[in-house]
């Protein structure tokens, strides 16, 4: 499959590993990336509420450079920042075609024009509506088998879900938790996998921010996680860069490894963790790797099934 | 007819008592509302149970509650959809507990006086009315009054306030429903004081640069007021119009970020940090990057960033990004479209249809 791939900024900025593990993962699955590097920053929500028309228009280009990649059907983000912050531009754009045509004008004099109904899918619903869950289920090389993993989903691919397009046929709000488990995982449930990182306030209001992720944090070990995993490089930066921070903000001795999905999903489709960047992560993810190494597709001790 | 578990969280302060859950079984067609399955237990099993109600038509704003974990209104959600909602839902379980980051009276009955009805007041939420007041009424233009509309579609059931992850580490944060009532007055033309009340909530370190734009809030409102959008307004007006430099960084850091990405194309994180704080060399950013050096120096070491990417960030079409920035910014006016004023062409066709 063929997609236009807006593989946003942080992504190739302060975690470089995001962007080479998806590099990584995309052949083992079939993907071929054609990588928009003429677009720009999705403005991540602080563009929009400096000028809504602004973050529209630099949204829209790069809608219509993605229209323009050939073949490609449709087009795939691995920040759920830019998905959320693409997809609120995209929904005015695609509401009123008075307001598309000025947008439109703007661009027109670089030759381009965005139609009405781009498919703009963050790399975890393509995994589940594209891919498919039995698909990746066959290529899997090395079942997760007991690593338990606290999902993250953060905000901006799960709020608000009316524009996400999540309902009873979409449930993309538990996509993360059947992605887990399609890969041999366990699933952790714990209070914050559905709340923010606190990441957009970081310069702001710096402890409540490193609060937030420091809380998230601990509520997972408390919860017997081994890991946790993300489908946004923001949430990666609070809760990994941050995380000596965010334990002091909390007066907790935290070590939670943070994995991105691509990591994830490459460590059982065989993929090592160095070839997954894993060794560019600030807390190490030591007991992730030692599971790669050491358990592979063991059945589960028993008694230590579950938590 | 259908069954469901409605699982109560009950708690009596005055008991001395610690919380507990308790579940009844009730029989009710699946469109019916979850205030309806909490009455009918109250009638009919246990008169105890604590739950505020009045118009049971989605208008007062009383029977604010949280279902299967997110704040929504009893009446305003029918059995069916509450018992399919969550991750963990069983299409039969309905978990109904009192709203969030508000005190529990008794049972599902919170404080909205110590927590939301305080916040309220403290925005100012009435008319400091422009000198001279007419005679008679004021004459305004009807598309400033549009502006309000949605802040006014507000019945202050304080689902947003139960549900804002900002205010669940910081209690003072004015929060979502305070901030709708503000931008209702902050709109309104009538108003004389739209630079105080936004230098106020600017400057408050608690105000509106504490909204995390998590958009909890949108989604519990059952009117659409969406007040995350009502607080991204107050700091656009704040910041753009009034030029408001507040002392959380919450202008610098959106004019940083702006520049950032007008000079670069993608987002130059070194040059990010420094510049919300008023650039490398201001008396303000030398503390702050003194004590981000520690997290500078582990992300170097551990290969995360390398000082050339860090410094250099090549982007293949940086003329062409300046000059949306220049042809958009140099309007005189900014253009924003309402989609909860303006609606959208497929709903209208659908209606048409």
């Amino acid at each position: 499959m063929k997609v236009a791939y807006w593989p946003g900024c942080v992504s190739r900025g302060f975690t470089p590993e995001l962007h080479g593990s998806m590099a990584a993962v995309a052949p083992l699955l079939d993907l071929e990336l054609v990588e928009l590097d003429r677009a720009c920053c999705s403005g991540a929500g602080v563009i929009a509420e400096h000028n809504q028309e602004l973050a529209d228009t630099l949204n829209a280009r790069t809608f219509a450079l993605a229209q323009q990649v050939e073949g490609a059907e449709l087009m795939m983000n691995i920040c759920s920042t830019c998905q959320g912050a693409q997809g609120e531009c995209q929904e005015r754009l695609d509401a009123n075609t008075e307001y598309r045509d000025h947008v439109n004008q703007t661009l027109a004099a670089e030759g381009l024009s965005y139609e009405k109904g781009l498919t703009n899918k963050n790399f975890l619903w393509l995994l589940v509506e594209e891919i498919g869950l039995e698909n990746l289920k066959k290529k899997v090389k090395r079942p997760l088998t007991n690593l338990k993993v606290g999902p993250f989903y953060g905000c901006y691919i799960v709020r608000p879900t009316d524009r996400l397009g999540i309902d009873d046929e979409h449930p993309r709000d538990q996509y993360l938790h059947w992605v887990i488990d399609a890969l041999g995982g366990t699933v952790i449930d714990y209070a914050g996998a559905y709340k923010c990182c606190g990441f957009p306030i970081i310069t702001m209001n710096k402890q409540n921010s490193l609060k937030q992720a420091g809380t998230h944090l601990a509520d997972a070990t408390d919860a017997d996680a081994d890991c946790l995993v993300v489908p946004c490089p923001l949430c990666h930066l609070n809760l990994d860069l941050q995380q000596p921070l965010a334990a002091k903000a909390v007066d907790r001795d935290l070590a939670m490894p943070v994995l991105h999905l691509p990591q994830l999903v490459g460590l059982a489709l065989g993929l090592e963790p160095k070839q997954l960047g894993m060794s560019k992560h600030v807390v190490k993810p030591t007991s992730v790797i030692d599971w790669s190494s050491a358990v592979v597709g063991a059945p589960a001790p028993a008694g230590r099934a579950g938590w | 007819m259908a069954e469901y578990t409605l699982k109560l969280r009950r708690y009596d302060p005055h008991t001395g008592e610690a919380p507990y859950y308790e579940e009844f079984q009730v029989d009710l067609e699946p469109h019916r509302s979850v205030l309806e399955a909490i009455l009918q237990v109250k009638a009919q099993q246990d008169g105890s149970v604590g739950i505020r109600c009045s118009c049971r038509a989605a208008i007062c704003g009383s029977c604010g509650v949280r279902i299967n974990g997110r704040a929504g209104l009893a009446c305003h959600t029918h059995l069916d959809k509450a018992a399919k909602t969550g991750v963990n839902a069983d299409g039969r379980t309905i978990l109904v507990e009192p709203m969030g980051n508000m005190p529990v009276i008794k049972d599902l009955i919170v404080d909205m006086d110590a927590v939301h009805w305080k916040k309220i007041q403290r925005v100012t939420p009435w008319l400091l009315a422009k000198e001279p007041v007419p005679e008679r009424e004021y004459v305004v233009p009807h598309e400033n009054m549009v502006d309000v509309t949605q802040t006014m579609a507000c019945i202050q059931c304080g689902a947003c306030v139960s549900d804002c992850l900002s205010m669940e580490v910081d209690p003072l944060f004015v929060g979502p429903a305070a901030s709708a009532k503000a931008y209702r007055f902050v709109g309104d033309p009538r108003d004389a004081e739209q630079f105080e009340r936004l230098k106020d909530l600017a400057e408050d370190p608690h105000g509106i640069y504490d909204c995390t734009h998590c958009f909890n809030c949108i989604e519990a409102c059952p009117k659409g007021v969406a007040p995350m959008s009502q607080i991204m307004r107050l700091r656009r007006v704040a910041s753009g119009d009034h030029h408001i430099e507040d002392r959380n960084n919450g202008s610098r850091h959106e004019h940083a970020f702006v520049k950032n990405i007008r000079r670069n194309g993608l987002l130059h994180e070194a040059d990010l940090v420094p510049d919300s704080y008023g650039g490398k060399f201001h008396p303000r950013a030398v503390p702050e990057l003194i004590a981000s050096l520690p997290i500078v120096i582990n992300g170097l070491r551990r290969g995360k960033m390398t000082p050339k990417k860090a410094l250099l960030h090549e982007h293949k079409a940086p003329k062409e990004v300046k000059r949306i920035f220049d042809v958009v910014e140099g309007r005189d006016q900014r253009y924003e479209l309402n989609l909860y004023i303006s609606g959208t062409e497929d709903d209208e066709s659908e209606a048409q249809a």
